[in-house]
This record gives C-alpha cells, sequence and structure tokens, in this order.
C-alpha cells in the first residue's frame, strides 16, 4: 500500500492527478471499518487530514471538517445532526466530507445538506464543478464523485431560515444508527423543506408534504395531523434489521410533524 | 512503511504494516497491549487514544496515517505508583471489574477533566457515551467520576 | 467448624477492599488471553460455515498451504483424539464434519507467520457447499422430535382449578452476552509432546478434560491456565477455539495465537435461549394461586452445550417465588439449525421469571389486587417446599422482605427535564416533555445457587502460610466480577493474616474449582478457601501452641509468642481441600426431589418514561432489594448489582440477535445495541442479609439475580405507562406503536 499524506490542497489535487483511483481518507471512520474486517485492501491511499483547505468552515463547510466541530454550530439542526453521529471518539475523527462521499441512506448529516438544497464542490487536478445534492447523489452508496476528483466542500445557499429542527429516531439513547430520522426547515414566509433519511434508498425530500405545508402560514392541528400522513406516504422504507418498513413508514411522519411543530413554536 | 510520531511524549520512528490500524500497531507491533481491540468499528471505545489532542478510536486511524502525530495511549496517563486521578478514582470508586473495557474509559475521561475539570452528571454521561461497560451498569464509573469532579 | 477466626485484621470480610487486579487494569497493564504473547509464536485463523445448514461438498486445503507464511492448515481429519466435544454429550464436531449444523461453524483452522498471512489462507481455502434447508423454528424443532431434553414438573391436583384464570404467551429474544474480551487463547508447545493453553474460560478444568481427550493426549501433558479475561456472563462456559489453537500449535511446534474479531464472535459461543412460553395461572378469590400450567420451549441451536441444565432451571422457576400446591409445566430444549446457545447469566431462569412476573399482573388486574399485596400473599418462605419440586426450602428466603423493602425505597420525582439526555431518544431529540408517560412496574424472581440435580459439585482450594504471608491456590477464573478480592477477604478473616494472595493455579497445579457461573464461586470457591484457611489457622497455632494468629505471629494470652518467620522456619503451613454443598438428587419423572443446593430472590421495581407514539423508551431508575445472605465486600456488591441490572434494561429493550434462517443479520457492535451510558438507569438498592446455612460467613451468590427481575419489571412498567400487554422482550418501538 502506497500512501500520500499531502499538506496543501495542490499536493493531495498532483496525487489524485497520479492515481486517480486512490482511496480518500479523510476521518477514517467508516473505510477502516472495512479495512479492519477484510473487506478493503486498497492500494494506494491519500490521506487528507493535513489539508488546511478542506478544514474550512465560514458560510461554506470544508470537507474535512468534523462532527465535533459542526456540533459547536453554526448551523443549528446540522449540530443537531451532528451530535447523533456515532460516539464522541468518531465525531472527533469523522468529517462530513466522509459523510456525503459515503452516502449511506443512514448519513446522519445528509438530511440537513439535502433539506438546503446544497451543493457538493468537487474538485481534480484539471477544474472544479459543483453538483446539486440530486445530482451528486446516485443511488444508495453511490455518487458522481469522478477518479481524480475530491470532495473540497458543501456550499449552502445564501439564505439559511432561523427554523430548522433535526431528529433522530433509534432504539439507543446514544451511539445509534438511526431507524429514520428527519430535517425540517422553515422560512419566515412559510416555505418549508423536509428531508427524510434512512426511509428509502437514499435521503429523501418530502415533496408533496413540502408544497401542502408551505402553503399554510399558521397550520391547525388538521394541517399538521395531514402533513405527518403525506411523509409517512411519501418515504420509501425497507424491513431490515434495524427496523420494519411500517414502523419507520409512521415514526418519520411523526418525527417530522414533530421537528414542525418545534419550528413553528 | 517507515512513520515517525511522538508516542506517549517519546519521538518514535517505527513501521506501519499496509493497511493496518492504530489499534493493531499498538499492540501487535509496539508491545502497548492496554489499548483493547472489542470491536473494531468505533462502536465501544476501548481502544481510545488521545491523537493531536482529540480522543479518537484507535482501531478507525490508519496507522501510516499517523506520521506527525502526538499520540497517547492508556500506558502514557499514569504509573502503577503514581496512579493519573481518573485512574485512581476509578479504583476506589468501583469503577473496575473485568478491566477491558477500563482504559478506554480512562482515556476518555482523563481527555474529558482535561478541558472540563467539572463537568455535569450528563454531561459525563454523554462525554462517555462511546465507551461501552457491560460489567459494571456504569454507576461505579459515574459515582467515580462525579466525585472526581467534586459533586 | 470449631477454630475461632481472626478479628482484628483489615481488609477482611464486610469491608470494601479494592480489587488487587484494580491497579494493572486501570493502567492497561493486566494481562487479558488476547495480550499474551510468544517468541516465535504464530497466528490462527478459522475458516467458517456461511450457511446455517449445509452439505459440505468440497475442501480443498492445498492453496492455502502454498501461501507463504502458511505453517498448517486443519480440519476434522486432523483430530487426532475425540472427533467431537460438548460439556454434558459429545456432539459437536472440532470442525464442520460433513455438515454445517449452524452459520459460522468452524469448518478448519489456519497458522501463519502473521494475522494478515492467516486471514489470507483462510480465504484460499477451496470449498463447496451444498446448500440445506435449515431447521430454524423451535415449535417445528419439537414436532419433528429434534429434543435435547423433555423436564417435566408434575406435582399437586391437576384438575386443581381457581375463581380466577389467566392465560398468557410469551417470547423471549436471543440475547448475547457480547462480553467485551473476545474469544482469544495461546497455546504453547512443551517440546515433549504437550501443550499449555491460555484462553477465555470459565471452568478450566471442565475445559481441559474435553480438550485432552480430542487430541488424544494424556491429562497431563495438557495444562490450562486461568487466564485474564474480559467479561463472560456465560460465553465462556463452552468451549470456543480451545482445541483448535492447541491443535495449531502441537502441529506446528510453535506457540500460536488465535482472537476472534466480534463478527466471529457472535456466531463463536453460546448465547441465551431464545424462549415460547404458554402459561396459565389459576387462582381463589382472594389472589391465593390454586395451580400453574405451563409449556415451555428453549431453541438450543445445533448442538447441546448446557441445554438439558437451561431446560431444567426454566421449568423447576416456572412458577417463580411463589407458593402453588399445583404445578404442571413441560419444559423443552430443542435442536434446530440457529445459533448456538447455552449459558447466560440468569440460566433459563429469565426466561420463564418473564413470563411468571407478567402473570401475576395480569392475575392481579383480573383480581383487582394491588400487584405487590399478590406476590407477598403468595410469597415462598423458608420451610415450605418449592411449588415445582416439592424440595422443602431450608436456607433464607426473604420474599416478603425484599418485597416490603423494594416498596420502602422512595420513588424518583417527576420527569421534569426538557434536557434530551433525560428524555426516551436521547441525544437524538425525538421527543419533548409532553409526549412523555411514566410508568412503573415490579417483578420478584428466585434463582437457585451452584449447580443442582445429583451434579457432583465441587471447588479445590490450597491455602499456604509462610513467613511472606498467605497464598490461596484456586482453578477458578475470575472474570471481573471480583472474586479475588472476596477470597483474599474471607481468609484475611479466617486466618487473621492480613498478607494474602490469589494465585491463579493450572489444571496440573490443583483439582477443579467448578465453573465461575451459577452465583456460585463466592459460595464455592470461597467456601473451600474458608475451610482451608481455618484449618490452616488451627494448625498454626497447634505449631506455635499459641491462641491468636495475626499477621505478626502467634499469640498467647495477648503475646506475642512466635513471629511468622519463627512459624514457618520448618515450612509453610498448608492446607488444601476439596469443597461440597449440601448434596441433590436427580430428579424423579415428575421433577419432583432435592435437586437445589441454595436459593436467592430478588425485587426489582424500574420507573420508566415512554414515548409511546414513537415507541421509544427511557428507563429512568430500577431499584432492588436483594438476598445476598452477607455482603463480603459493599462495593463489589454494588457492582455486581448495578451491572447485572443494566442487561436485564439490555434484554428488556434493545439487545436482540436477529436471526433470519439461522443467520445473525446484526452480528457487530454497530447493530446488536448495548446500553451505553445514556442508556443505564439510576439505580437504588437495599441489601437483606439473612444468611445462607452453608455460604462462607451466610453469604449467598449475587450475581445472577440482578438479571433476572429486571427484565420483567422495566416491561411491566412500559405495560403500566402505556396500557399494552407486551408480551415479548425485547420491547421494539413498533410493538409499542402497534406500526
Amino acid at each position: 500500500m502506497d500512501i500520500d499524506r499531502p499538506t496543501d490542497l495542490a499536493g493531495a489535487l498532483e496525487a489524485l492527478r497520479q492515481a486517480p483511483d486512490a482511496t480518500l481518507l479523510a476521518g477514517g471512520t467508516d473505510l477502516m471499518v472495512e479495512i479492519n474486517f477484510g473487506l478493503k485492501r486498497p492500494d494506494h491511499v491519500i490521506a487528507l487530514r493535513r489539508i488546511g483547505d478542506l478544514q474550512e468552515l465560514n458560510g461554506t463547510i470544508g470537507s474535512g471538517v468534523t462532527w465535533a466541530r459542526l456540533e459547536q454550530g453554526p448551523f443549528r439542526a446540522l449540530a443537531q445532526a451532528a451530535r447523533t453521529v456515532g460516539s464522541p471518539q468518531i465525531r472527533a475523527a469523522g468529517t462530513i466530507g466522509g459523510n456525503v462521499a459515503t452516502a449511506s441512506p443512514a448519513g446522519d448529516g445528509l438530511p440537513y445538506l439535502v433539506a438546503l438544497d446544497a451543493e457538493i464542490d468537487l474538485r481534480s487536478a484539471t477544474g472544479s464543478r459543483r453538483l446539486r445534492w440530486d445530482e451528486f447523489f446516485t443511488g444508495p452508496k453511490m455518487t458522481a464523485i469522478e477518479p481524480g476528483e475530491l470532495i473540497h466542500s458543501i456550499i449552502l445557499p445564501d439564505e439559511l431560515p432561523a427554523r430548522q429542527e433535526f431528529g433522530k429516531v433509534g432504539v439507543r439513547n446514544a451511539m445509534v444508527i438511526s431507524a429514520v430520522m428527519a430535517c425540517v426547515l422553515r422560512f419566515d414566509d412559510g416555505r418549508t423543506r423536509v428531508a427524510v433519511g434512512s426511509a428509502g434508498p437514499t435521503t429523501l425530500r418530502m415533496s408533496r408534504a413540502e408544497e401542502m405545508i408551505s402553503a399554510e402560514t399558521d397550520p391547525s392541528e388538521a394541517a399538521l395531523a395531514e402533513f405527518q400522513r403525506l411523509v409517512s406516504e411519501e418515504v420509501r422504507p425497507i424491513t431490515d434489521h434495524r427496523s420494519t418498513e411500517s414502523y419507520r413508514r409512521h415514526a418519520a411522519g411523526v418525527i417530522a410533524r414533530r421537528l414542525l411543530e418545534r419550528c413553528l413554536a | 512503511m517507515d512513520i515517525r510520531f511522538r508516542l506517549n511524549g517519546e519521538d518514535r520512528a517505527v513501521d506501519a504494516g499496509t493497511s493496518q490500524s492504530l489499534l493493531s500497531l499498538l499492540r501487535d507491533g509496539l508491545g502497548l497491549p492496554g489499548s483493547k481491540n472489542a470491536c473494531e468499528q468505533g462502536e465501544c471505545g476501548s481502544c481510545t487514544v488521545v491523537m493531536d489532542g482529540r480522543a479518537v478510536c484507535s482501531c478507525l486511524v490508519l496507522a501510516a496515517d499517523t506520521d506527525g502525530a502526538d499520540i497517547t495511549t492508556v500506558e502514557g496517563f499514569g504509573e502503577e505508583d503514581a496512579l493519573h486521578p481518573v485512574q485512581e478514582a476509578l479504583l476506589e470508586g468501583g469503577g473496575v471489574q473485568c478491566g477491558f473495557c477500563t482504559p478506554g474509559f480512562v482515556v476518555a475521561a482523563a481527555h474529558l477533566f482535561e478541558s472540563n475539570p467539572t463537568p455535569e452528571t450528563d454531561e459525563i454521561r454523554e462525554a462517555l457515551s462511546g465507551n461501552i461497560c457491560r460489567c459494571t451498569g456504569y454507576g461505579g464509573i459515574l459515582r467515580s467520576l462525579e466525585k472526581l469532579a467534586g459533586r | 467448624m470449631t477454630t475461632t477466626t481472626g478479628t482484628r485484621v483489615r481488609g477482611g470480610i464486610g469491608e470494601s477492599v479494592k480489587r488487587p487486579d484494580g491497579v494493572p487494569k486501570v493502567t492497561g497493564n493486566f494481562a487479558y488471553a488476547s495480550d499474551l504473547t510468544a517468541e516465535g509464536m504464530l497466528w490462527g485463523a478459522t475458516l467458517r460455515s456461511p450457511y446455517a445448514r449445509a452439505r459440505l461438498v468440497r475442501l480443498d486445503i492445498a492453496p492455502a498451504l502454498a501461501i507463504p507464511g502458511v505453517q498448517a492448515v486443519l480440519t476434522q481429519e486432523d483430530v487426532p483424539g475425540r472427533k467431537t466435544f460438548g460439556q454434558i454429550t459429545q456432539d459437536q464436531p472440532v470442525f464442520v464434519d460433513g455438515e454445517a449444523r449452524f452459520w459460522g461453524e468452524p469448518v478448519a483452522v489456519v497458522a501463519a507467520d502473521d494475522p494478515e498471512t492467516a486471514r489470507l489462507a483462510v480465504a484460499a481455502i477451496d470449498i463447496e457447499w451444498e446448500e440445506l434447508e435449515p431447521l430454524v423454528d423451535m415449535e417445528e424443532a419439537l414436532e419433528q422430535g429434534e429434543l435435547f431434553r423433555h423436564a417435566p414438573v408434575h406435582r399437586g391436583d391437576p384438575a386443581a382449578t381457581g375463581a380466577v384464570v389467566v392465560e398468557g404467551y410469551y417470547e423471549v429474544g436471543m440475547q448475547d452476552q457480547a462480553p467485551l474480551g473476545t474469544e482469544a487463547g495461546l497455546a504453547i508447545p512443551d517440546g515433549e509432546g504437550g501443550v499449555d493453553l491460555w484462553v477465555t474460560s470459565q471452568w478450566t478444568h471442565e475445559d481441559h478434560s474435553q480438550i485432552y481427550r480430542s487430541l488424544d493426549l494424556a491429562a497431563d501433558q495438557v495444562r490450562q491456565h486461568p487466564t485474564g479475561i474480559g467479561g463472560a456472563f456465560g460465553a465462556r462456559e463452552d468451549m470456543s477455539l480451545h482445541i483448535h489453537v492447541c491443535l495449531l500449535a502441537l502441529r506446528t511446534g510453535h506457540p500460536v495465537k488465535m482472537v476472534y474479531n466480534r463478527l466471529e464472535s457472535f456466531p463463536g459461543h453460546v448465547h441465551r435461549h431464545p424462549a415460547r412460553m404458554w402459561y396459565r395461572h389459576e387462582a381463589d378469590a382472594d389472589g391465593t394461586l390454586v395451580k400453574v400450567e405451563a409449556k415451555i420451549i428453549l431453541d438450543g441451536g445445533a448442538y447441546m452445550d448446557t441445554t438439558p441444565a437451561v431446560v431444567a432451571n426454566a421449568v423447576y422457576f416456572t412458577a417463580g417465588p411463589y407458593r402453588v400446591d399445583s404445578v404442571h409445566a413441560e419444559g423443552y430444549g430443542v435442536r434446530t439449525n440457529n445459533p448456538p446457545t447455552g449459558a447466560m447469566r440468569g440460566f433459563g431462569v429469565v426466561q420463564v421469571c418473564f413470563a411468571h412476573e407478567a402473570q401475576m399482573d395480569r392475575l392481579a388486574t383480573a383480581l383487582d389486587m394491588d400487584p405487590l399485596e399478590l406476590r407477598k400473599h403468595n410469597a415462598l418462605r423458608t420451610g415450605d417446599p418449592l411449588a415445582t419440586t416439592g424440595q422443602i426450602i431450608e436456607t433464607s428466603l426473604p420474599t416478603v422482605e425484599v418485597i416490603d423493602q423494594l416498596a420502602a425505597i422512595p420513588l424518583p420525582p417527576p420527569l421534569n427535564s426538557d434536557d434530551p439526555r433525560r428524555l426516551p431518544g436521547g441525544t437524538g431529540r425525538t421527543t419533548t416533555p409532553e409526549y412523555v408517560t411514566r410508568g412503573v412496574g415490579y417483578a420478584v424472581s428466585i434463582k437457585n445457587i451452584a449447580f443442582s440435580e445429583a451434579f457432583d459439585d465441587f471447588a479445590e482450594a490450597r491455602v499456604v502460610l509462610s513467613p511472606t504471608g498467605v497464598e490461596v491456590y484456586t482453578a477458578a477464573v475470575e472474570v471481573g466480577q471480583g472474586m479475588v478480592t472476596v477470597l483474599q477477604q474471607i481468609v484475611r478473616t479466617a486466618l487473621g493474616v492480613e498478607q494474602v494472595v490469589v494465585v491463579p493455579a493450572d489444571t496440573s497445579e490443583i483439582g477443579s474449582a467448578g465453573s465461575t457461573s451459577a452465583s456460585r464461586q463466592t459460595q464455592m470457591t470461597g467456601g473451600a478457601a474458608l475451610e482451608a484457611a481455618l484449618e490452616v489457622r488451627k494448625l498454626a497455632l497447634e505449631r506455635g501452641a499459641g491462641d491468636d494468629l495475626t499477621s505478626e505471629g502467634v499469640w498467647l494470652a495477648g503475646e506475642l509468642i512466635m513471629t511468622l518467620d519463627e512459624l514457618c522456619a520448618d515450612g509453610p503451613i498448608s492446607y488444601h481441600t476439596r469443597f461440597r454443598h449440601p448434596p441433590t438428587e436427580e430428579p424423579d419423572e415428575n421433577g419432583q426431589g432435592v435437586l437445589h443446593a441454595d436459593y436467592a430472590v430478588a425485587a426489582h421495581r424500574a420507573v420508566v418514561d415512554v414515548d409511546a407514539e414513537l415507541g421509544l423508551v427511557r428507563v429512568v431508575q430500577v431499584d432492588t432489594a436483594q438476598d445476598i445472605g452477607l455482603a463480603l465486600n459493599p462495593l463489589s456488591v454494588r457492582g455486581q448489582i448495578e451491572g447485572g441490572i443494566l442487561q436485564g434494561v439490555g434484554l428488556a429493550i434493545m439487545e436482540e440477535l436477529v436471526v433470519e434462517k439461522g443467520v445473525i443479520l446484526n452480528a457487530s457492535f454497530t447493530d446488536y445495541l448495548l446500553p451505553t451510558f445514556l442508556d443505564a438507569p439510576d439505580v437504588e438498592m437495599v441489601l437483606i442479609e439473612e444468611p445462607s446455612p452453608w455460604g462462607p460467613f451466610g453469604a449467598k451468590g449475587i450475581g445472577e439475580p440482578p438479571t433476572i427481575s429486571s427484565t420483567p419489571a422495566v416491561v411491566a412498567a412500559i405495560r403500566n405507562a402505556t396500557g399494552l400487554a407486551l408480551n415479548r422482550v425485547p420491547v421494539r418501538p413498533q410493538d409499542i406503536t402497534g406500526t
């Protein structure tokens, strides 16, 4: 196994130019599990944790920013999500860039990014491109990253809603993979964004529920109930060893409704 | 592959194996078995070390990526005749049974107390929620650390 | 026992003495099996069946042997002696013998120069399987007659009837012990054809007796050493890699080390038996139990392991700690292709306690009686016959006291926080206090201590007094519970000498101490150590012609007349003993007889906060009153009780191996959820000290009761909060939401 340990972005991109299929290592919290259990034996690793350019957190989020930093803000619902990622040790090492690259439907950082229509800034030795989340995530654990590219940062829209809530349903009170999770954003004009994780092949936007509730300036109990119903209808969960299809459907609606209630409070 | 790092206050040049975790390097390569291997996926905290000021699971650190790092393992937190206050507290308070989780708790708790010498009960619980103990039910550990926090 | 014990010694019984292994454990210097190394050591790895049931069509080890650095590859045909092993019946092949019968069953082992090469070699073995239909339903297994044991109990009038009848069906899922230390061993060939083994074990001599037979060696050619172990909880009572690692060491002539990873560990040891239970209770209008009927099926997995003894425990404690004149129960342990099952803390009683306590609550509801009053009204006491076996209870049995003392513990204040760490769902911020309902539930249990049903249950210990102090030799395994501390304390108090060390002795140095299980070591090895220490004291006083012994030496009429140096000038004073508990009998055809050596009772009260809309639970507090005989070490007692309770909480709400067609779907710590610090309830406890007739200084074993009635108490509390019936554990979110 070869390893490059670049200390700046240019060095990383040059290493990637020479070895476009190299395995990128950031916090290691996903990759090392595969290595430890013999599922992956990378020939060439490019370690990214020394690159200051990927650590920036000012408006955009550098891909190397750890959960431990995001837990401190400034993005309210993302901080709430960050607090639920694995253990404190995982949060000290794991990065949002890793979460995006792994593209798991259970990625805790993704509902916030998806709800905000975030863009992923990809860099390579030959250029850069920005993909919206729905262009970037192409399937369960699949992304549009090309060989030779790395995730530089995540770009959020200029206008961030003041009201934003994240909630994660799991059987344990800490360190748990979600049965289902949601992020709800509400702008002052009533526009509402809802993203749900672990309830489909990728993180999903609840477009019908969004449309319905965005039109309600002061939602009634009945409107909240309808919102919950629409979310439960719109998710596409499966039954696996962590939960059941029907519980996930139910819980997605409940957690989304509660988060909306908090946004409205 | 040759790497250089600082380990328990000492500069070291070592050979990190291919695809080897820091945990495996410590235990099998460097004769430091204090960090324990219980899950190899960051879900138990038994292998916690402090690396560049952060408490991390050494099983999830690629050994080859530790070049230049400053690492403290449980072996660096106290000697048998000069225990760290966290070690002393756990001994006194019934925080140790089989002891397999103990090194990870020592490192994680020492790291917590370094940044926050008087954590609240819920802060202790949350800060150590990545360290699984199967024996004590956490009661002895909590009382030990509450006492250390002056509660 | 006529000899008096010492009285002035520091660190004797009743003190919260610190663990002698505590300093090495907090500094990381304590040597667990997985930490051991030896010069020239090779690494072993295991090839396992990917199917729950499959025929081995072809197995070619040549590609693995061809890899540089591979020193040996062994399969069933390389087992020189007995080809099978097992504690009660040797029905499990050392390696798959033609047909794999559970997922993860070992097929071959490899020894190589390093772990990576060993793993690559395992992957290189050329193997072909024909997958067969596994038998995975325990009722189907019973119908097919796939039985490890049928244990009936028939006592009293089967036609007895009561005014009130409650019936229920209950299920218990498969719980894993999940000791943090995985299976590990180091075998070192002695150069003369024999081998020394350090391995994760709870029962040194039992393993040894199986190992040397499979190796085709004489007993003294194999020496098994008690070894540092990262928890056990029953998972180390049956063997794992023991024979494999010895075979590799003997074949290669090198020390060989094996350590299972967590994925291997899950199928690599026995688990708690999943259970299905049908119950019918009949009672008079005043609440007096008239009859209990039950049918209990336990899934025993592919091989017998300890299933017959687990079935026995389940059926003998069918009715719980209550007087009932008529009990008719059938217990079955069946053979399937599910993951192996055997010993886990509580050993069969956990399952039935979940059912009988649910029944007692339903009965209380049907009678419109307070659930604790109903239990007290029927409480079993010293002098009563055990409802199932008819054995007269001779030990202390403070059933009423544990209930009364438990009820007297103040309840925690109502929920008064919106901090997510204090709410169901925890840091996931799933809920706010308006969605939370509090519930309170109770449960009471009885458990036998030590081995039952005529098992020749003994423990050996040797106590040696020399000028430097006292050594206690034992092959008993310290698994974390604190036996090493308690043995020190017992011997200090008995002898009057403070300087005591416990020395782990291998199978060639001393006879068996029995298993570290069944809550037995405090009473058994503790009993042996006490007996030997009292004899040493007597011998010392005889030799020194004094009337008291202390750390300084022998005293007469208040004067020190001889130092320990002088006392031992002609050699140390040593006494070796084999301690046995009162004998028990085989059951008759109706399960009647003197089957048990001792009993202990416990009561638990759980307070839970439930978010019923999401089906999430936070266990706020679990309180207990436990019958412990005597607190030899109050700090250790507390630790055992709190730890046991959390395992019971785990079974109640989160711990379950999800098995589909015999395959474990969640064989990792990511998905087999163990309670974290934020899931642990506060615990208040009252220790009831009524002496056991034969425990050292009256002490009783304390390890298992905390795990037994905590589970039903938590579920009763969830029922109280939700009004749901909840007939299975763990209670999953969808069981509460009904979705």
